[in-house]
C-alpha cells in the first residue's frame, strides 16, 4: 500500500499538487469553513514516543475533515509493554483503520509498517531517521512566504545529525534546486548518507560551523534544538549550544523577506526577541502542520480536494 | 606458484562443489554464510592466503558430496562476488555456476544499525538489503536506509 515514509515516495509534481491542495483547505483548517471530505473514515494516531504537534495536528486535520480518530495512547499502558512486536500491533490498527499515522523510537519503523499493513502508513518520525509529513508543512511556509520553492538559500542549523526533520527538508530542497547550507557543531554533522544522496541529486552543499556569517545571504533559516542529552558532559554542551542561538540583533543585516522556521519544541536556540521580527514564522509553520496533513490524508485516500472550497463546504 | 601446485595442496573430489577464486582470507566468512560447521559430516577442505595471479592471493574451498545450489550460492555475493564456482561429478567438472548479486539481499545478513527496527529479533518480516552500487559493494537497509559496514555485516549473518 503506498504511504508516504521518505520524501523519496512524492515526485516533485505531487508536492507542488498536494501543497495546492493544503492552501485550499486553509479555510477548512481555520475552522471557517467545513468540509467534511473524510466522513466516515477513521485514522490510527500510533505514537510510541513523545509528540504535541504531530499528534495533535493529524488529530484536528482528520476531525476538521469530517473524519475519527483512534489513539494509541500512552505506551505504558498499551500491549506494546507487553512485548507486542510492532508488526502485530500493525495488523490489529490495520483492522480498525482507514489510515495510520505513526512515530516511533527506532529508524525504519515507518517502512517495516507499511510492509505490514494494508491501510496507508504515514510516517511522523522513525528515531533519527525521517520525518516527511514535516517536510511537507515546511514546504507550504516557504512557499507561502516566499512563493516558489525553487533556487532558495536555505541554511539547516542545529542538530543535523539527529534532527530527522532536517534529514526529509534537505531532500526535498535539493530537488527544487534550493542551495542549501549546513550550520551544525562538527559532533552534529549531517550524517554522511544523506550527504552522498543529496550530492548524487546534484546538490553542491555547503557545510559550516558559523551560522552567524550566512544569515545575511539566506532567505530561509531553519533552526532545530540542539539536543544536550547526545553530548557526553555539559561542557561539550555549552560550547557549541551558545554558538546556535539566535537573536533579534543577529538579523539587522538579514534580507527583509528572509524566514525563520524551527519545528519546536524550541529551548534557547531562538531567542523570545526575535518572535516579533518580520523573520519569525515557527508558529504559522506550527499551524501549517494542520493543512498539510489534511492535504496528505486526502491524497493517500484518493479524496479529491474540490477548487471551490467555500462552495462545496458550509461557512461556520 | 602455479594454478596445478594450488590445485595439489589439497585432493581432487570425486564429487561436490569447488569454490575458487575467494578473496584472500574471506573462507571461514564463506563458509558460515553457506551454512557449513563442523556439525555436517560431508568432507570440507580450504586452502587460504595462496597466490593467484588475478587476485593476488585466493582461498579455495571444496565440499565433498554436496552440490550447492545457486541460491546458496547466492549468498556469497556479499563476500566473494567474483569467486567461481564448479560442481564436480566423478572427478570432472560437470557444470560451472556464477554468484549473482541480485538488486536486495533478503535474509542473508541482519542490518547492522543498532537501532533499526530489526534488531528485535521477534519482529517477523524478511531482513532485506538493498544493493545501492555494485563496485565498490554498497548495501543499505530497507527499513532504516543506513548504509552497511560489509565486514559487520558478515558478522550479522543469519
Amino acid at each position: 500500500m503506498p504511504g508516504l515514509i521518505t520524501m523519496d515516495d512524492l515526485t516533485n509534481e505531487e508536492i507542488i499538487s498536494i501543497l495546492d491542495d493544503a492552501e485550499r483547505l486553509l479555510p477548512v483548517a481555520r475552522g471557517e469553513v467545513y468540509l467534511p471530505l473524510l466522513q466516515g473514515r477513521i485514522l490510527g494516531n500510533l505514537f510510541f514516543e513523545p509528540s504535541t504537534r504531530t499528534r495533535m495536528s493529524f488529530e484536528t486535520a482528520m476531525k476538521r475533515l469530517g473524519g475519527d480518530v483512534v489513539n494509541l495512547g500512552d505506551v505504558k499502558t498499551s500491549s506494546v509493554v507487553k512485548g507486542e512486536t510492532l508488526f502485530d500491533t500493525i495488523q490489529m490498527v490495520d483492522g480498525y483503520t482507514d489510515i495510520i499515522a505513526m512515530r516511533h523510537p527506532r529508524q525504519g519503523a515507518a517502512q517495516y509498517a507499511c510492509d505490514s499493513a494494508d491501510v496507508p502508513i504515514l510516517n511522523g518520525g522513525d528515531g533519527a531517521g525521517h520525518h516527511p509529513t514535516q517536510t511537507m508543512l515546511d514546504l507550504f511556509t516557504i512557499r507561502q512566504s516566499h512563493g516558489t520553492l525553487e533556487g532558495l538559500n536555505v541554511v539547516l542549523a542545529g542538530d543535523l545529525r539527529y534532527g530527522r526533520t532536517v534529514h526529509s527538508l534537505s531532500h526535498a530542497l535539493v530537488r527544487f534546486g534550493c542551495n542549501v547550507t549546513f550550520a551544525s557543531p562538527e559532533s552534529l554533522r549531517m550524517p554522511e548518507e544523506i550527504v552522498a544522496d543529496l550530492n548524487a541529486h546534484g546538490a553542491e552543499v555547503v557545510e559550516t560551523d558559523d551560522l552567524l556569517s550566512q544569515i545575511n545571504n539566506a532567505d530561509v533559516i531553519y533552526m532545530t534544538r540542539i539536543q544536550k542529552e547526545r553530548f557526553p558532559d555539559e561542557d561539550e554542551y555549552a560550547k557549541v549550544a551558545g554558538a546556535y542561538k539566535l537573536e533579534a540583533s543577529d538579523l539587522d543585516e538579514a534580507k527583509a523577506e528572509m524566514i525563520i522556521m524551527h519545528p519546536l519544541p524550541r529551548v534557547d536556540e531562538i531567542h523570545p526577541s526575535v518572535d516579533s521580527t518580520r523573520h519569525a514564522r515557527y508558529f504559522e509553520q506550527a499551524f501549517n502542520g494542520v493543512v498539510a496533513r489534511m492535504a496528505l490524508m486526502c491524497w493517500l485516500l484518493g479524496v479529491d480536494v474540490p477548487e471551490d472550497i467555500n462552495e462545496k463546504g458550509v461557512a461556520l | 606458484m602455479s594454478q596445478e601446485a594450488n590445485m595439489r595442496r589439497v585432493t581432487a573430489i570425486k564429487n561436490g562443489t569447488v569454490i575458487d577464486h575467494v578473496p584472500a582470507g574471506k573462507a571461514l566468512s564463506v563458509l558460515k554464510m553457506l551454512g557449513i560447521g563442523g556439525d555436517m559430516s560431508n568432507p570440507v577442505s580450504l586452502v587460504m592466503n595462496v597466490p593467484s595471479k588475478k587476485m593476488g592471493g585466493k582461498d579455495i574451498i571444496k565440499v565433498e558430496d554436496r552440490e550447492l545450489t545457486q541460491h546458496e550460492l547466492d549468498r556469497l555475493a556479499l563476500v566473494a562476488p567474483d569467486a567461481s564456482v564448479a560442481i564436480i561429478r566423478a572427478y570432472t567438472v560437470a557444470e560451472k555456476l556464477d554468484i549473482n548479486l541480485t538488486e536486495e539481499v533478503v535474509n542473508v545478513a541482519r542490518c547492522t544499525f543498532s537501532n533499526c527496527i530489526t534488531t528485535n529479533p521477534r519482529e517477523p518480516l524478511p531482513h532485506r538489503l538493498i544493493v545501492t552500487s555494485r563496485e565498490p559493494l554498497e548495501l543499505r537497509c530497507r527499513y532504516c536506509g543506513k548504509t552497511q559496514d560489509i565486514e559487520e555485516l558478515i558478522d550479522n549473518l543469519i
